[in-house]
């Protein structure tokens, strides 16, 4: 019965999603401007002449990899800082401030900046470490904040080790805490990154193909690779939460 | 081993909960406090505990304490089964068959593996029962350890407490006085104003 249920909603979004491709083909075709505006077919016919392309792919592998290591290493430092700022309040009323600051401040003024001081060749990494790092450190703040006090105290009564405190009081939450912060600091990793990539245009990058369809003004190119953008976040965030989850 | 309560007061927000309140707990003794509920039974396991400090007054222990405590609340860790809360704070001696031969006493043996969450509350209650009598200690404390607790469950609970204990200062409230009985306790009441009356002194046999 539940399966049922699951196949046919399952259905219903397919129907709905080929609804809205064919609208998408129908505005197209009456629009009929490839500058303008360019239906499916045709983000599908150019997204099929990259496919073989070397630099098609040393692109992806580029961006993906640049993007992936500044997700990361925010993911790894923002958890450490986290933690290390919940031990020693006076740390973290320092941190504070920038934290509130990376938050505030838009992403092109980032871009501009870090674009003159390291050049753009590992821009994005920068960028996406930026942008994820004061997600990961609030989140890892509210997570410990969270751990049940009643918990803490049995705790401290049974005198439990530290390492098991960690492990089976504040974990649960945290890992719960950190799991919602990442889909949102996943999606904003790549928009980020490839916002910078297209201010920076370094070699090989999914945004230097962006800035080249703009030049063109070749939108079906614009399209396919805005495509594999979404495919890709979507890859890294499924790769990402799946390993995530595997650690808990 | 002894605990020695002299003179303490505590007050919450103006509102005096404990006063001039003077106690001895010993070894090898149970000893059962009834309170009207709100009058600092739970203050008195908080600040033996030393999860709280007294407004004056002291707390003397003739020996480093250790405690196994039942809380108000069960305080279990819901996501692990019932094994891994006791294991969670025993000592490394005590092995996975150990624990689940003690738990079995008191539940039943299917459930042993299931996240405690899904648990009924006399069972989470039970579990807790567990955990405060297998961690090493040489002082127990329950508050209200019979909550939610069927008659057979009891009386199981109240034998392994009475094994277990035995050499142990036990230290429980009930507002039932025939647990009072069945585990042989000195009677210690507090009064709303917290004048302490000390009354049937007789000794576990």
């Amino acid at each position: 019965m539940k399966m049922f249920i699951t196949s046919g909603s399952r259905k219903r979004k397919l129907l709905i999603f080929a609804f809205w491709l064919i609208i998408w083909q129908a505005a197209s075709m009456v629009i009929h401007n490839s500058i303008v505006f360019v239906g499916p077919a045709e983000v599908l016919n150019s997204l099929w002449n990259l496919l073989p392309t070397q630099e098609f792919w040393l692109s992806i592998a580029y961006s993906f990899l640049k993007i992936s290591l500044g997700f990361l290493s925010a993911f790894l430092i923002g958890i450490l800082l986290g933690c290390i700022s919940f031990r020693i309040p006076i740390l973290r009323e320092l941190l504070e401030p920038l934290i509130l600051l990376c938050k505030a401040v838009p992403v092109a003024s980032f871009v501009i900046l870090a674009l003159i001081v390291i050049g753009s060749k590992n821009l994005s990494i920068l960028i996406s470490f930026i942008i994820v790092l004061p997600v990961i450190f609030t989140n890892t703040l509210t997570g410990l904040e969270n751990t049940d006090p009643k918990l803490l105290e049995m705790a401290q009564v049974f005198r439990m080790t530290p390492w098991k405190r960690m492990r089976y009081l504040y974990w649960p939450t945290l890992s719960n805490q950190l799991s919602s912060g990442c889909k949102v600091a996943l999606g904003m990793s790549w928009k980020s990154g490839i916002a910078a990539e297209v201010i920076g245009v370094p070699a090989f990058s999914i945004g230097e193909k962006l800035y080249m369809a703009k030049i063109y003004l070749n939108t079906a190119d614009l399209f396919a690779w805005t495509v594999v953008i979404l495919l890709l976040s979507a890859l890294f965030e499924w790769l990402f939460l799946r390993l995530f989850r595997k650690i808990r | 081993m002894n605990i020695q309560l002299k003179n303490i007061c505590k007050s919450y927000e103006h509102k005096q909960v404990l006063e001039n309140l003077s106690l001895t707990f010993a070894s090898g003794q149970s000893y059962c406090i009834t309170a009207p509920s709100g009058t600092g039974k739970t203050t008195l396991f908080r600040l033996l505990l030393d999860l709280e400090k007294p407004d004056s007054g002291s707390i003397q222990y003739s020996e480093p304490p250790r405690f196994g405590v039942v809380f108000q609340e069960d305080r279990l860790c819901k996501d692990l089964d019932a094994v891994s809360n006791v294991m969670l704070v025993s000592e490394k001696s005590l092995n996975r068959e150990a624990v689940v031969k003690e738990l079995n006493r008191l539940l039943p043996d299917d459930s042993l593996g299931q996240p405690v969450s899904q648990f009924s509350g006399g069972m989470k209650r039970k579990t807790a029962i567990c955990r405060a009598l297998l961690a090493e200690s040489n002082v127990v404390i329950m508050d209200e350890p019979f909550t939610g607790l069927d008659e057979v469950s009891k009386h199981h609970a109240i034998d392994m407490i009475k094994e277990k204990t035995k050499n142990k200062i036990f230290i429980f409230s009930s507002h039932n006085p025939k647990d009072l009985k069945s585990l042989d306790a000195v009677h210690i009441e507090l009064e709303f104003i917290n004048n302490f009356i000390d009354s049937k002194h007789k000794k576990r046999p």
